[in-house]
């Protein structure tokens, strides 16, 4: 195999027919149309499901379906289509199927924009759909990863029987870069024991969200959290650059991630002893090594494209242990390495007060430096 | 003593396709009917082991307890779509889907809509009794002009609340349908025709010739305040007028296959 200069976009719909894929459902919505569009002329050609739905409510109910049958099934999507798909998500994670969803955020809230955003953090990681369950969340922050992970994400949805959602951005989706695309796996011929197929030779099987017994609904929910203590103990990610002399460590995800890589470089030649710590997995959240991080480190740089959502979860796990400063870029605006880089010299050199969250602090330099004034709280 | 001697024969038994199991639904609801006749088709063309059924939000909640097929539950009026995904990634199975008109004509009004757009080859159990039974007899799109309920308590205001939608009649407008009627069970010969009919959606199916709706005139004596008797009286001279019976379409590929 060989290099090609690919699409975000198309990169993961190919890497998702390639791993198998047996049936996507979508929705046209910018910044990840490309997807759906690329999926509508593959998927046929291959004898694969696809059907462009009504609404993002319609496409995850097609997935939900699909994914009863036990076929390789996934849609993606984009923050507002996202939110339609709540409902379908918590029926999904409810009934255990694996589905494999992906969603290449934008500005929000509400209508938004179109430009790249990480502001659907907290929906994908604490929130999302009613009731208590956890999708896994993956944050590649380039083409390559996108690829490896959207191959392997169908193996890590069927093992767990769970939704695995990947979280880019919009700057992810659009821009192209080389990378090489997985062999074609065999389409998978067996249909699991749980599967709705045909009660053939057994008793019916069914899927469902409901237990009008609320004490056998509680062990649903108790079930999906073993599962999910499994899920924490077995595959956490994350990406570590520079950090092994450091004194200070970015932490950031997806392409924010990336752009704090350029800056630590660009302040490691000003010879700042600074690091880049990257969550893969933001759910579940690399809780040990953020607390040992912050535990080695003279002070921790949480940057990301919001106001500051994945903040909270490093500060639970790391504000006893190491000041935190806070970076972020809200509603589709991407920072640039200069400004992160501009944080990291602060971070080394300034005293964090500690009883000022970092949040309020940044958002007083943030306004400051934009010219906005607001009410005082 | 002499020994008596009887031949047993057996005419009229609980279809297999139906699990041996007391439904949870009020005495004299026609739901039971509309169950039994889905069974006796499935019986009858020895698809049990093929058959997927799709369960509603509503009073039919609960019905893949009733049927002895593989079962999935929807969410509220997203049981097209689940069946979209169901059938397109096994195309040789048969769905259906089994809705109530909260679920079907209100929450769920474009995924019914879309997917009889879409021809989708699955066959539609609509039933259609005039309010929400489950959550204890609200207005629903298909309550008629002056019919009081729990939300419309003087009756169903058509400047405020508007008018009943005909499903049957719109569906059918659609091109990308195949077979669309309507149906009552409210005496013996139109359950009789109802069979009739859930048999040919089944056949439509089976065939591939597309997107199959039966609309079924079914009756809530609980939410209503009606007996049994009355409830079926009161469908007859009430509804009918409103919800004619009739074949609304019959595409020419239904018509040729002689089914």
């Amino acid at each position: 195999m060989t290099k090609e200069l690919i699409k975000g976009n198309i990169a993961f719909a190919e890497a998702a027919i390639r791993a198998g894929l047996q049936a996507y459902f979508g929705y046209p919505i910018t910044p990840q149309t490309e997807a759906l569009e690329w999926m509508s002329g593959r998927m046929p050609e291959l004898g694969r499901a696809f059907v462009q739905a009504e609404s993002e409510l319609g496409a995850i109910n097609m997935v939900y379906g699909s994914a009863c049958t036990g076929a390789r099934t996934m849609t993606s999507s984009s923050s507002p289509g996202i939110s339609l798909m709540q409902e379908g998500l918590s029926y999904i994670a409810t009934s255990e199927v694996p589905v494999v969803v992906v969603n290449v955020m934008r500005g929000g809230p509400g209508l938004g924009n179109i430009a790249p955003a990480q502001s659907d953090y907290n929906q994908a990681v604490h929130g999302g759909g009613h009731g208590d369950y956890s999708p896994i969340v993956l944050a590649p922050a380039n083409i390559q990863e996108l690829i490896d992970i959207t191959y392997e994400s169908f193996d890590l949805a069927e093992k767990y029987r769970c939704i695995v959602m990947i979280a880019i951005d919009g700057s992810m989706g659009q821009m192209m870069e080389p990378a090489e695309l997985p062999p074609f796996r065999e389409i998978k011929k067996e249909h699991p024991a749980w599967a709705i197929v045909g009660a053939k030779g057994r008793k019916p099987n069914l899927i469902c969200s409901l237990n009008i017994d609320e004490v056998e609904h509680e062990k649903v929910n108790l079930r999906l959290l073993a599962r999910w203590n499994q899920i924490r103990k077995n595959e956490v990610r994350f990406k570590e650059y520079y950090l092994d002399d450091a004194d200070f460590a970015v932490v950031g995800f997806g392409t924010a991630g990336r752009i704090a890589l350029s800056a630590v470089r660009a302040a490691r030649e000003k010879g700042i002893k600074v690091g880049l710590f990257r969550p893969v997995t933001l759910a579940p959240f690399p809780e040990k090594q953020i607390e040992a991080l912050a535990a080695r480190m003279k002070g921790l740089l949480v940057v990301e494209m919001n106001t500051g959502q994945m903040l909270d979860d490093v500060m639970r796990f790391g504000k006893d242990l190491s000041p935190v400063r806070f970076y972020g870029r809200p509603g589709g605006v991407i920072p640039l390495p200069e400004e992160i880089l501009r944080e990291i010299e602060a971070l080394a050199t300034e005293t964090i007060p500690a009883d000022i969250h970092p949040r309020d602090l940044w958002f007083d330099r943030l306004t400051a430096e934009l010219g906005l004034t607001y009410e005082a709280a | 003593m002499t020994e008596l001697q009887y031949k047993e024969t057996v005419v009229f038994e609980r279809p297999t396709a139906l699990t041996p199991t007391q439904t949870t639904y009020c005495p004299g609801c026609t739901h039971g009917v509309a169950h039994r006749l889905i069974a006796e088709v499935i019986d009858e063309m020895g698809i049990r082991d093929d058959t997927i059924g799709v369960a509603p939000v509503g009073c039919a909640v609960f019905a893949y307890r009733f049927f002895d097929v593989d079962f999935v539950e929807a969410a509220h009026g997203r049981a097209p779509a689940m069946a979209t995904g169901i059938k397109r990634s096994l195309p040789d199975r048969f769905v259906f889907t089994y809705q109530g008109d909260g679920d079907l004509v209100s929450i769920g009004m474009a995924e019914i809509t879309h997917a009889a757009a879409r021809g989708e080859n699955i066959t539609v159990i609509f039933i259609n009794n005039a309010n929400y039974g489950m959550t204890g007899g609200q207005m629903a799109p298909t309550t008629l002009p002056g019919q009081k309920t729990t939300s419309s308590p003087t009756g169903r205001d058509v400047e405020l609340a508007g008018y009943p939608i005909q499903m049957a009649e719109l569906i059918a407008s659609i091109q990308g349908t195949s077979y669309v009627v309507r149906r009552s069970l409210h005496d013996a010969r139109n359950i009789r025709q109802a069979k009739k009919a859930i048999r040919t959606a089944f056949e439509v199916q089976k065939r591939g010739l597309g997107f199959a709706m039966v609309e079924l005139l079914s009756t809530c004596p609980t939410n209503w305040h009606l007996t049994p008797p009355d409830a079926m009286n009161w469908l007859k001279e009430n509804m009918l007028p409103v919800y004619p019976l009739g074949d609304y379409k019959i595409h020419d590929a239904v018509k040729s296959a002689g089914i």
